[in-house]
C-alpha cells in the first residue's frame, strides 16, 4: 500500500478522532462526577447542530463562530436537565434516571421532527470551503478547522479541570461525593456545573460538526453510539482516557476503512465489548 | 327549586336533541369507506422520505374523492364510483427497520382492516412487511422498493411498478456500452455500495452484468450507510486507479462521498448512481455545483414537470399546498395509490381475490401517469412491464435527460473535468 494513502488515512483518524473526543467528553464528565449517564447527549448535539444551523440561516454566521452560542444554550440547557429532572430522580433507582434521559432524548428528538421536520439540512453559508494541501495530504479546510477547534475545546477543558479550582472540586466531588461535601465542597453546585459543561462542550461539537454533516432530528444517535464506545475505552469518569479512546477509535476506523470498509464499525464495536469483557474500567478508568 | 331543576332538564333536552340531529345528519352523509394502508419510515433517518410520501399521496386521495377535471382514472368521478365508497390512507410507521414494517403490516389488516397494502421505501423493510400480507392473503404493491429479487420470492399478491433494479443496472451498462461504442474511454470500474440489501443486491447484479458486457471491475468498496467519515474508502477507490465508479447510495452517505471525492482531488470518469441517494431533493442543494456532471439512473425526472402536462398539473396542486415541487420517489407513491384504487374500483368489490383479479387485469394507460412510462401492466411475478430507466445527469444544476441518447435533453459530458478545473 502507498505511504501517501497511510499517512492520508492516520491523518483523518487523527482529525475524526479529536472530534469524537470532543463529543464524548461532555458525556464522561457528567458521568465522572455524578454517575449518571446522559442517554439524552445524542439530542443536546442534534439541537446544537440545529442552532449552527439556523444561525446560519438568518445571521449567516459560519457554524463554527455559533459554537460559543449553541455551547451556552446547550450549557444552559444541560443546567436546567439538571435542575428540573435529575435533581428530582437522584435519589431514586438507577433505572429511574437511565429512563429520565431517555425519555428526554425521545421527547427532543420528537419536538425536532416537529418543529423542523425530517428533512435533511445543509449549511451552506460556510467560510471554510475548499482543501488545503499539508506536505502532499490533501485536507478539507472546514474539516481542519473543525479539528482544530476541537483540540481547542478540549485543551481548554483539561485546563479547567486541572488547573482550576473548581475544576479540582469537580474531580474531588467524582472521587467521592461524601469526602467532598465533608470537606466543603457544594456538591449540588458541582452536580450543576458538570451538567453545564457536559452540555456546553457537546452544544460547541454540535456547532462544529454543521459544517460537515447533514442535519436531521435524529443525526445525534449515529454520534453518541461511537460517543458511547469511547467512553468505554476511555474508561468511565476519566476525561484524559476520552481523549485517548477519541483517538483509538478514529484511528481504528479509518484503517479498518482501508481494509474493510463494510466491517469498520463492527471492529470498531468488537473493540468496545473486548474492552467491556476484559478491562471494564477501560484504559484510564478507576 | 323546581325552575332550576326545569332549565336544567330543558338544557338537557336541548343537547340530546342536537347531538341526535347532528347524528342523523352524519349517518345520511356516511359513505362507504374502502381502507389502503400505507407503511412508511415516518421517524428515524429516512423520515423524510416517508413524510414527503404521505405528503403526496394525500393529494391522491384527495384527487380520489373529490371530483377534478384531470386525465386521470377516478379523478372526473367522487370516490370509487364501482362501490360507492370513498378511499381511505391509513398510515403506519415503520421507523425505516424490517420487524417494524412487518408488526405494522401485521396492524393495519388485522386492526385497520385495510383491503390492500402499499410501501414500504426500503427493499429490507418491504421484503417482511409483503411476506405479512403474503400470510393474510392482501395484495402487496411497493411503489418504489427496486430490489431486484422482491418479484422472485413467488408470491401471488406481490405487485411492484418501479423497474426493479437489475432493470436499471442494466440500463447503467446498456449506457457504458453505447459510450464505449461512441469511442469514449470507460476504463475500469470500481463498485461504490451501501451495505444492507440494496446495494449488496444491485452490487451483484454489477458484477454478472460488467461480465456479460465485457468490462472489468477494478475495487468494490462497500460500507455501513450510517458512515460518519470516508476518507479511507474514497483512498480506496483512488489507489485502485478507478476511471468509472458505480455508486449506490443513500442521501447521507451519498453526500459524505461526494464531498470526500473533492477533498480528496479523486476525478473518475464518471460517477453512476443508482437513483436513490442521487435523486434525493436534498443532492443537489447540500452540494451546489460540486454535484455537477454526476451520472444517475432515475425513473422519474423534474424535467417532467415541464415536458409531461399532466405532471405539470400534479405538480402545481401540489406546490400550492406544500410550496415545493415534486421529487424524487413521490410520483411513484402518488402512482401507487392511483393504480391500486383504480384496481379497486375495477374489482367492484372489497374481495382480495376480486382485487387481486384486478390487479392482474391492470392496464393503466400510460397518458395518465406521472412517470414517463408507457403504462402500467404486470406480468405473472407482479412485475410492470413497461417501466424505462433513463440516465440524467447533473449539468447547470440540473437533471438532464442523456441516454437513451435520442431522448436526451443535453449532450453528455464525460469525462467529467477534474475538480480543479470546475469553477
Amino acid at each position: 500500500m502507498d505511504l501517501a494513502v497511510i499517512l492520508q488515512t492516520l491523518l483523518s483518524g487523527v482529525m475524526m478522532g479529536f472530534v469524537y473526543a470532543l463529543v464524548s467528553i461532555g458525556l464522561n464528565l457528567i458521568y465522572g462526577v455524578m454517575e449518571i449517564i446522559n442517554f439524552s447527549h445524542g439530542a443536546f448535539l442534534m439541537l446544537a447542530m440545529y442552532i449552527a444551523y439556523w444561525l446560519n440561516v438568518m445571521a449567516g454566521t459560519d457554524p463554527v463562530l455559533a459554537a460559543p452560542a449553541s455551547g451556552l444554550a446547550i450549557g444552559l440547557l444541560g443546567a436546567l436537565t439538571y435542575k428540573l429532572i435529575i435533581k428530582r430522580v437522584m435519589k431514586a433507582p438507577a433505572l429511574a434516571q437511565v429512563f429520565s434521559t431517555f425519555g428526554l432524548l425521545v421527547f427532543l428528538e420528537a419536538l425536532a421532527h416537529f418543529l423542523w421536520t425530517a428533512d435533511y439540512r445543509t449549511v451552506e453559508k460556510t467560510a471554510f470551503s475548499g482543501v488545503v494541501s499539508l506536505f502532499g495530504l490533501r485536507v478539507g479546510l472546514a474539516k481542519l478547522v473543525v479539528a482544530a477547534c476541537a483540540i481547542l475545546t478540549t485543551a481548554v477543558l483539561f485546563w479547567f479541570y486541572n488547573r482550576t479550582k473548581t475544576g479540582k472540586a469537580l474531580q474531588a466531588t467524582a472521587i467521592s461525593h461524601r469526602a467532598a461535601k465533608l470537606m466543603g465542597i457544594d456538591t449540588d453546585r458541582m452536580f450543576l456545573i458538570s451538567w453545564i459543561l457536559g452540555g456546553a462542550t457537546v452544544g460547541m461539537a454540535g456547532a462544529f460538526l454543521a459544517s460537515l454533516y447533514n442535519i436531521f432530528p435524529t443525526i445525534g444517535t449515529t454520534f453518541v453510539l461511537l460517543a458511547f464506545a469511547v467512553v468505554v475505552l476511555g474508561g468511565f469518569g476519566s476525561i484524559t482516557g476520552t481523549l485517548y479512546a477519541g483517538l483509538i477509535i478514529g484511528l481504528i476506523e479509518n484503517v479498518a476503512g482501508i481494509f474493510a470498509p463494510a466491517f469498520k464499525y463492527a471492529v470498531v464495536y468488537a473493540l468496545f465489548i473486548g474492552v467491556i469483557v476484559f478491562r471494564p474500567k477501560g484504559l484510564l478508568g478507576r | 327549586m323546581s325552575g332550576r331543576y326545569g332549565l336544567f332538564v330543558m338544557v338537557l333536552l336541548l343537547a340530546a336533541a342536537l347531538v341526535a340531529t347532528a347524528c342523523a345528519g352524519q349517518k345520511a352523509e356516511e359513505k362507504k369507506i374502502v381502507k389502503v394502508g400505507v407503511i412508511y419510515p415516518m421517524t428515524g433517518d429516512l423520515a423524510a422520505v416517508g413524510n414527503d410520501h404521505k405528503a403526496i399521496m394525500e393529494l391522491a386521495q384527495e384527487i380520489i374523492n373529490g371530483e377534478y377535471d384531470l386525465n386521470i382514472p377516478l379523478a372526473k368521478t367522487r370516490g370509487l364510483p364501482n362501490l360507492k365508497a370513498e378511499l381511505q390512507l391509513v398510515f403506519g410507521d415503520s421507523q425505516g427497520k424490517p420487524e417494524i414494517a412487518r408488526s405494522e403490516a401485521e396492524r393495519l389488516i388485522n386492526e385497520e382492516k385495510v383491503v390492500a397494502l402499499l410501501g414500504a421505501y426500503a427493499s429490507s423493510s418491504t421484503a417482511p412487511a409483503s411476506q405479512v400480507a403474503e400470510r393474510y392473503g392482501i395484495p402487496f404493491m411497493t411503489p418504489e422498493s427496486t430490489r431486484a429479487d422482491l418479484t422472485e420470492r413467488g408470491f401471488k399478491w406481490f405487485f411492484r411498478n418501479i423497474p426493479y433494479d437489475r432493470m436499471a443496472v442494466e440500463s447503467q451498462f446498456k449506457f457504458l456500452a453505447a459510450v464505449r461504442d461512441k469511442g469514449i474511454n470507460v476504463g475500469n470500474l470500481g463498485l461504490l455500495y451501501e451495505n444492507s440489501l440494496w446495494g449488496q443486491g444491485a452490487a451483484q447484479e454489477q458484477r454478472g452484468l460488467a461480465a456479460k458486457y465485457g468490462f472489468t471491475i477494478v475495487v468494490e468498496v462497500a460500507y455501513p450507510k450510517e458512515i460518519t467519515d470516508v476518507t479511507s474508502e474514497v483512498l480506496k477507490l483512488k489507489a485502485a486507479k478507478v476511471d468509472t465508479v458505480l455508486s449506490t447510495n443513500y442521501i447521507n452517505d451519498a453526500i459524505l462521498f461526494m464531498k470526500a471525492f473533492k477533498e480528496q482531488d479523486f476525478t473518475p470518469g464518471a460517477i453512476i448512481g443508482l437513483e436513490g441517494g442521487m435523486v434525493a431533493k436534498e443532492f443537489i442543494p447540500s452540494l451546489g455545483k460540486d454535484a455537477g456532471y454526476v451520472l444517475t439512473t432515475a425513473t422519474w425526472s423534474p424535467a417532467l414537470i415541464e415536458t409531461k402536462p399532466i405532471v405539470g398539473k400534479i405538480n402545481a396542486m401540489y406546490k400550492e399546498k406544500h410550496g415545493k415541487n415534486i421529487s424524487a420517489y413521490q410520483p411513484h407513491a402518488f402512482t401507487a395509490v392511483m393504480v391500486m384504487a383504480d384496481a379497486i374500483n375495477r374489482a367492484g368489490s372489497t374481495e382480495p381475490e376480486a382485487i387481486l383479479k384486478a390487479l392482474k387485469a391492470t392496464d393503466y394507460p400510460g397518458e395518465s401517469l406521472i412517470m414517463p412510462w408507457k403504462g402500467v401492466k404486470y406480468d405473472e411475478k407482479g412485475q410492470n412491464i413497461y417501466g424505462d430507466v433513463p440516465i440524467l445527469q447533473i449539468l447547470d444544476g440540473k437533471y438532464e435527460v442523456v441516454f437513451p441518447f435520442e431522448l436526451a435533453s443535453k449532450q453528455l459530458v464525460w469525462p467529467a473535468p477534474p475538480w480543479s478545473e470546475r469553477k
